[in-house]
């Protein structure tokens, strides 16, 4: 077969991966079966698409050849519930016919990836099984793909996601939107697997990196599909926007050497102004129609820091007040430690390490490297090496990632010079 | 589809007073009558304390009981409930509802059905 149909059948299936198996799921109501349909309909394609040509609507016609093939499945079962599902699919498909006599000639399926979302983000399965799930069967990456990105073996990833197929199966763990009163319960869920799958591809490293699909691109890709079906949930713009206020300066985050450049050292031309621009419009109504949520908050934050020239002219007095709200709203360590170091930038560095010795007195942070490296820097800047370096030992304990540990590793050896002149 | 509702909690060290157990039981009395109401109701019960446990195991053919439950955990199974609802955030709503959520943890857990 030619190249350039076996890579439009891979486009047309990457981006229509998602809706196919969710519709597919509605009809079917079993992953397992969804999964294995629209595999059998991707073969298919690959063999006659380079024969016939790519059809009109290449995914109405992946779904009713998926269809087909459930019900072939389904009739072979002869179990009462399979007997149930053949009943609604053709129900489903009588709908789908009758609407379609009526619709535009353009593509016309309906999109139900919103129900496939919260059953994979349900609180009710393990917070690595619905990243797995999310990336798996929204973003359309191949087990082998999810497993690359997590640094896993393959047969682990694949047992994981086989794990949680049983659970939602057996648990009976429904294909439905929860309703609005639902939402601030179950949506929180949803955004913060999209949230794990941009922060992973910041942490995880090692490896193949050039093998690795890209977290934040898939993140933001899932971001937006949130955003266009749920339209008027501002912590989803929030979150929207703060991927994209981040991502933006992904070109100045490593040098040339693929080290890592701390944000007040990065060069801010490399900075994708297309995205700022994005996300600042964003942000804005996010924050926008009554107390803002916790992702808009951190957008906020991204968006002052993106519009600065230098770290030296940027608003730290407006960052600290939005810490403020951010503490109130979702108050965390975390939050506290960035703020702290936010204060240090408005009152110095005497003010930041108190708080943030406060907080290391509390011991929440004691396993988290930022505590320390922050604790290092502050103490370097008030000219104390010998203590700075004692908190860059700290921070090499517990730090996890590589090119942060050879981030630290560099300050240490700076703090261990000064400290000996 | 079923569900079995476990109720844990830790059992009380010093015996409550009355007004305690009054407000208790009124909570439990509601919801009793909320879920028979609901007709989603199939069972339920409370247990005697986990003292009154006994474990029975067959080793090599032979009978061995002991006192107690079969493991010592600080929350103990204190009663139950078995419900008929379509999936499981229903469930999970009516696990939430009971008092048994408040006062310690409830584990749902689907009935595995036998196909005939």
């Amino acid at each position: 077969m030619s190249e350039r149909a076996a890579d439009s059948v891979e486009a047309v299936f990457r981006e229509e991966w998602g809706r196919l198996l969710a519709t597919l799921v509605r009809w079917v109501g079993d992953l397992d079966l969804a999964e294995e349909v629209a595999a059998d309909a991707m073969a298919v394609a690959l063999e006659r698409w380079p024969v016939d040509g790519v059809p009109d609507r290449p995914a109405a016609w992946l779904l009713t050849t998926a269809r087909r093939r459930a019900v072939d499945l389904l009739r072979r079962r002869q179990t009462y519930a399979a007997k149930l599902a053949v009943l609604k699919v053709e129900a489903e498909r009588a709908e789908s016919e009758r609407l379609g006599a009526d619709a535009a000639p353009t593509d016309v399926i309906g999109d139900d990836r919103l129900q496939l979302f919260f059953t994979c983000c349900h609180p009710a399965l393990a917070p690595e099984a619905r990243v797995a799930l999310t990336l798996r069967y929204l973003a359309g990456l191949s087990t082998a793909e999810v497993a690359r990105a997590f640094l896993l073996p393959e047969a682990t990833m694949a047992q994981r996601l086989v794990r949680a197929k049983r659970k939602i199966r057996e648990a009976q763990i429904p294909y439905r939107v929860p309703s609005a009163a639902e939402l601030p319960t179950r949506l929180p869920a949803v955004l913060s697997v999209v949230y794990v799958v941009f922060t992973e591809s910041y942490a995880a490293s090692g490896g193949s990196a050039l093998l690795r699909p890209d977290l934040a691109d898939e993140a933001i890709r899932l971001a937006r599909i949130l955003h266009r079906l749920l339209p008027s949930q501002r912590e989803i713009i929030g979150l929207l926007a703060l991927l994209l206020l981040v991502d933006a300066r992904r070109a100045a985050r490593v040098d040339e050497a693929g080290a890592l450049v701390l944000l007040e050292d990065q060069d801010r031309s490399h900075w994708d102004r297309t995205l700022i621009e994005e996300g600042r419009t964003l942000v804005v109504s996010a924050l926008t129609g009554g107390a803002p949520g916790p992702y808009a908050l951190q957008a906020a934050i991204a968006a002052v820091h993106d519009e600065a020239a230098t770290v030296e002219t940027t608003d730290w007095p407006q960052i600290v007040c939005l810490y403020d709200v951010l503490r109130a709203t979702a108050p965390s360590p975390v939050v506290e430690l960035n703020r702290a170091v936010a204060v240090a930038m408005v009152d110095g560095p005497d003010a930041g390490l108190a708080l943030i010795d406060g907080l290391a007195a509390a011991g929440d942070l004691d396993r988290y490297h930022l505590l320390h490296a922050a604790r290092g820097r502050l103490l370097d800047r008030l000219g104390r090496p010998g203590e700075a370096a004692a908190a860059y030992r700290r921070a090499l304990d517990v730090v996890g990632n590589e090119p942060e540990r050879a981030f630290l590793t560099r300050c240490l050896a700076a703090a261990e010079r000064a400290d000996t002149t | 589809m079923r569900y079995l509702l476990l109720i844990y909690s830790e059992e009380p060290t010093a015996p409550p007073s009355q007004e305690e157990i009054d407000a208790t039981m009124a909570e439990w009395w509601e919801f009793d009558g909320a879920i028979k109401a609901a007709g989603v109701h199939l069972a339920g019960d409370a247990l005697q304390g986990s003292q009154t446990a006994t474990t029975v195991r067959l080793k090599e053919g032979e009978r061995v009981v002991t006192d107690g439950p079969f493991a010592e955990t600080r929350e103990v199974l204190g009663g139950y409930y078995l419900v008929d609802v379509p999936d499981l955030d229903s469930a999970l709503d009516w696990a939430a509802r009971c008092p048994g959520a408040k006062y310690g943890s409830m584990e749902v857990r689907p009935i595995q059905e036998m196909e005939a």
